[in-house]
């Protein structure tokens, strides 16, 4: 039995920070400069009272419009957000409800980050190969900007926030292969928001500035660039090589690589250190930012609407954990 | 492994700054330029060209491209 992609929409909240916007806060900066090293030139933020399920709500019924999908067809949705709604209930329940799905839905949230999507593909995979569901609408949502602190020029200038919709089924247009997946918690404090939950539920208050003048702060989205950046360097050649290995293809096989859109110029590395070639590689970022497990399938997205999404097509999620996973998808 | 060829890779990973300001005794992080996305330039430096894996907190520790220069050097064994 195969399991397929059988439809893939997004949204973007309205709000747009602009580098010309980021310039006018940080005068350090240049327009010219954030979008050659960055690849980010616009990049869409909630206003204070949309959240995640505001944002997914509005990508599944994209999905339903764009795509002519009967939502009484969904039989299990899964969400991947780390801003949810509320600690309870689960925010994919609220979104059973708000979209109309029949009762006899199953609905779970899970937590990842720039991985999530392909384990949502893996999940996903396993929900329609064990008979347990049909079709299985995908939802990712995010709203990191609510997390960042406004003085945050490095993380300001790379997120955006988005909502995706796929859908899995038994029919499509890209054949789910098999997934690689991976976890290394080591990296838990390189890319955290240390507050707000159990372990911390108050504000901590410890602000303080580091030696570059930004903000660092337990109450707030703390990254450490240089550690996740070395960790992906790291880690995503080799699970990759994992992935065309496990799907019994070889490099030169491989039409298109859809990674996760953290920033060009980690993307630049990535792809110079694993010898891909440019017309390989595909980015889609520019107009978006890095919008965490939302990057893939809005690459994905726009990647079928060019025309590029043909043959095999690896996709690689990584970050926040650390977590990281990748898939073949064949491609029609 | 010869210094002036570390220098001159070291002075690749700026746009800004003329390649004339780089010397081993330099002190990088007061370029105009520096910011923490060129110090993740100097660690995909290192990488490709020497096969090294430096972290943000060694570059942190450095004053001068010999800092580096030594902390690779000494990784190479």
């Amino acid at each position: 039995m195969a399991t397929f992609i059988k439809a893939i929409s997004y949204y973007l909240p309205e709000t747009i920070l602009s580098n010309q916007a980021l310039v006018e806060d940080f005068p350090e900066w240049s327009v010219e400069k954030i979008a050659k090293k960055v690849g980010v030139v616009n990049r869409h933020v909630v206003k204070s009272d949309e959240c995640a399920s505001d944002l997914a709500e509005k990508a599944a019924l994209s999905l339903f419009d764009e795509w002519n999908v009967d939502k009484n067809c969904i039989d299990f949705v899964l969400l991947c957000t780390q801003s949810p709604d509320y600690f309870l209930p689960t925010t994919a329940c609220l979104l059973q409800r708000r979209l109309g799905l029949k009762t006899s839905c199953g609905a779970l949230d899970f937590n990842l980050g720039c991985s999530g999507f392909v384990y949502g593909l893996a999940l996903a995979k396993g929900l329609v190969e064990s008979h347990t569901a049909s079709n299985v609408l995908l939802l990712t949502a995010e709203t990191y900007s609510k997390y960042i602190h406004e003085r945050d020029k490095g993380n300001r200038t790379i997120f955006g926030d988005a909502a995706t919709a796929t859908l899995v089924s038994s029919d499509g247009f890209a054949e789910i292969g098999s997934c690689e997946l991976g976890t290394d918690g080591k990296g838990a404090e390189d890319l955290i928001v240390k507050s707000g939950a159990m372990r911390h539920p108050g504000r901590i208050g410890d602000m303080a500035y580091d030696k570059s003048g930004n903000p660092v702060s337990s109450d707030h989205l703390y990254m450490n660039g240089s550690e996740i950046f070395n960790f992906t360097l790291d880690t995503v050649p080799d699970a990759v090589d994992k992935v065309i290995a496990k799907n019994n293809v070889s490099q030169d096989d491989v039409d298109l690589y859809v990674f996760h859109q953290a920033n060009k110029y980690m993307l630049d590395c990535l792809f110079d250190l694993m010898e891909i070639d440019e017309h390989k590689a595909y980015f889609y970022m520019s107009e978006v930012g890095n919008t965490v497990s939302s990057t893939i399938p809005i690459a994905l997205s726009e990647a079928r609407k060019e025309g590029r999404l043909l043959g095999n097509v690896v996709v690689a999620g990584f970050g926040v954990g650390y977590s990281w996973g990748g898939c073949l998808l064949k491609c029609r | 492994m010869d210094i002036n060829q570390f220098v001159s890779n070291f002075a690749e990973c700026f746009d800004d700054t003329e390649a004339e300001a780089f010397s081993p005794m330099l002190k990088f992080k007061e370029l105009e330029e520096w910011s923490s996305l060129q110090g993740l330039t100097i660690i995909a430096m290192c990488r490709k060209n020497y096969g090294i894996r430096i972290s943000g907190a060694e570059i942190q520790e450095a004053d001068t491209i010999q800092d580096v220069y030594e902390l690779v050097t000494n990784k190479l064994g």
